[in-house]
């Protein structure tokens, strides 16, 4: 497992690589899911019809 | 009747270009500047200045282009002169042409004239002053052309001016690359001719598509 | 068939299609994106050249083909928002911008990350690939910025696809004029390595990570494409009915 997460000595350059597009896809992805959560919570709690 | 509508907004672009010829020649000024500002900047080696100068002129003549270009479309706006344009029953990309063609003439000839004096100043000589008043002739229209779209993206933004500066940069890339490759080709005694075929592919190019992406762009401005 | 397109591009059946197949999309992606990693990280064997260090291409290649995938996406449903004034069409214009310039900054960052072990340097001019991606990363930061200045979404969006099909124009013209100065001043000092994932063993966790990458974009367009409808369409009833829940 150690000798996995050392990577060969590259450790910080692979693991910088993959933690950089897991932290953007990731938050990519949370932005669009948070945002529908926020409107449906606001629909709910509101109800104003135009 | 095509004919006819070519043929006016051509004239009527000269005539006003010629009513405020004093602008005209700030680029100039600011052109002649920025090859001062250089030498200042990095020193009075001869050696030095002769191998950056064909990437200096160039860069300081597509910033004196892009300076040029804030404005193009406004004065039309104010005048509801597009407006007019798109509800004339003339094709809008052809009346586009017409103001393309006359605009690239009437900012890309000065600077071309005095780009070779300016070249001869920072101490180029022989051919390579050719390959710049050339490569400047075949390129500094396709740059015009590409700023025209910017201005009409930007049209009626109240800060338009950095924005367009930001959107037409990167696409000035290939012209630079080809315009100071030519110059430095020639700077090198090497054959330029390639690098100048490029650009007048460009020139091709930029003149059968720009005329359709800036009808599109004053379109979709006056929806 | 005409019937049915018209029908998707209705803003509220896109919404409960889109509704139905999201939840589907993500598992399918969060399990894909799992196996990927296993299958670039432990399974595939090290290069012999590069060692462990050739990892990062199974994220950077990904990015890289995104980055210019989705701005030939982008310029598509610019050309259908220009053309047919689909509004569905003109919101992913601006949500294709901001997927590809992240992609277009993840081929660059690990790109960087790749190069300092085995250039010793973050930054190569010498390399035409590096230097097409800052000038498309350019290129979306100008899409953006100019869909944002227009306080009406609708004609910034409108007005963006025309620059987004004017880069589309010139991304071509760009890489080659890119290649063409590079292959100009190269100078002796680059060192230049075996393209590696030559072997198929590491060739095939590639392609699947690619794929990863596209389903990734397609679930990720269409919940940020269904949240743009949920907020413009506020108004309207069917929205109100899904907002209450």
């Amino acid at each position: 497992m150690a000798e996995f997460l050392a990577m060969g000595g590259y450790a910080f350059f692979v693991w910088g690589a993959y933690g950089l597009v897991a932290v953007v896809l990731i938050g990519n992805a949370a932005v669009p899911w948070w945002r529908h959560r926020r409107l449906r919570n606001k629909g709910s709690g509101q109800g104003k019809a135009h | 009747m095509m004919g006819r509508a070519f043929a006016a907004v051509f004239r009527r672009e000269l005539r006003l270009a010629w009513r405020r010829r004093g602008q005209l020649l700030q680029p100039l000024v600011f052109y002649a500047l920025v090859m001062l500002l250089f030498p200042l900047g990095a020193g009075a080696d001869l050696a030095l200045l002769g191998q950056v100068a064909p990437s200096l002129l160039w860069v300081a003549a597509l910033l004196a282009v892009l300076l040029a270009q804030g404005t193009l479309f406004s004065a039309d706006l104010e005048e509801g002169g597009i407006e007019l344009w798109v509800t004339s029953g003339v094709s809008l990309g052809w009346l586009a042409l017409a103001k393309l063609i006359a605009h690239a003439m009437i900012v890309s000839l000065p600077l071309i004239l005095v780009g070779p004096v300016l070249a001869g100043w920072l101490g180029l000589r022989g051919e390579a002053l050719w390959v710049l008043a050339v490569s400047m002739a075949l390129g500094m229209p396709v740059l015009c052309w590409i700023g025209a779209l910017g201005a009409a993206l930007t049209l009626g933004l109240p800060r338009g001016g950095i924005l367009l500066a930001l959107i037409v940069l990167p696409l000035y890339i290939p012209v630079l690359m080809f315009g100071a490759g030519a110059v430095h080709a020639a700077v090198d005694g090497r054959p330029a001719d390639g690098a100048l075929l490029l650009l007048a592919g460009l020139l091709f190019l930029g003149v059968s598509l720009a005329p359709i992406a800036t009808a599109a762009a004053l379109r979709v401005s006056q929806e | 068939m005409f019937h049915r397109f018209t029908a998707l591009s209705s803003p509220r059946h896109f919404y409960a299609i889109a509704s139905a197949w999201l939840p589907w999309l993500s598992v399918l992606t969060a399990l894909g994106f799992a196996v990927g990693l296993y299958w670039g990280l432990v399974v595939a064997p090290p290069d012999y050249q590069q060692g462990e260090a050739y990892r990062i291409i199974y994220v950077h290649v990904p990015s890289a083909w995104l980055s210019l995938m989705v701005y030939t996406v982008m310029a598509g449903a610019g050309l259908v928002a220009l053309v047919w004034h689909v509004k569905l069409a003109e919101i992913a214009v601006y949500e294709c911008a901001v997927l590809g310039a992240w992609f277009t900054a993840l081929a660059l960052g690990t790109g960087m990350l790749w190069g300092k072990p085995m250039w010793g340097t973050w930054w190569q001019w010498g390399d035409a690939r590096m230097l097409s991606e800052l000038i498309l990363l350019f290129l979306y930061i100008g899409v953006l910025g100019l869909h944002n200045a227009f306080a009406d979404s609708r004609k910034g969006a409108r007005v963006a696809a025309v620059l987004a099909l004017a880069g589309i124009v010139n991304i071509p013209i760009i890489h080659y004029s890119v290649e063409w100065w590079n292959t100009l001043h190269q100078g002796a000092t680059v060192t230049r390595f075996d393209k590696p994932a030559a072997h198929s063993s590491m060739l095939w966790p590639l392609l699947f990570m690619g794929t990863m990458f596209i389903l990734y974009f397609s679930t990720v367009l269409l919940a940020r494409i269904r949240v743009r409808i949920l907020e413009q369409e506020a108004d309207r009833q069917w929205a109100e009915e899904v907002r209450r829940g």
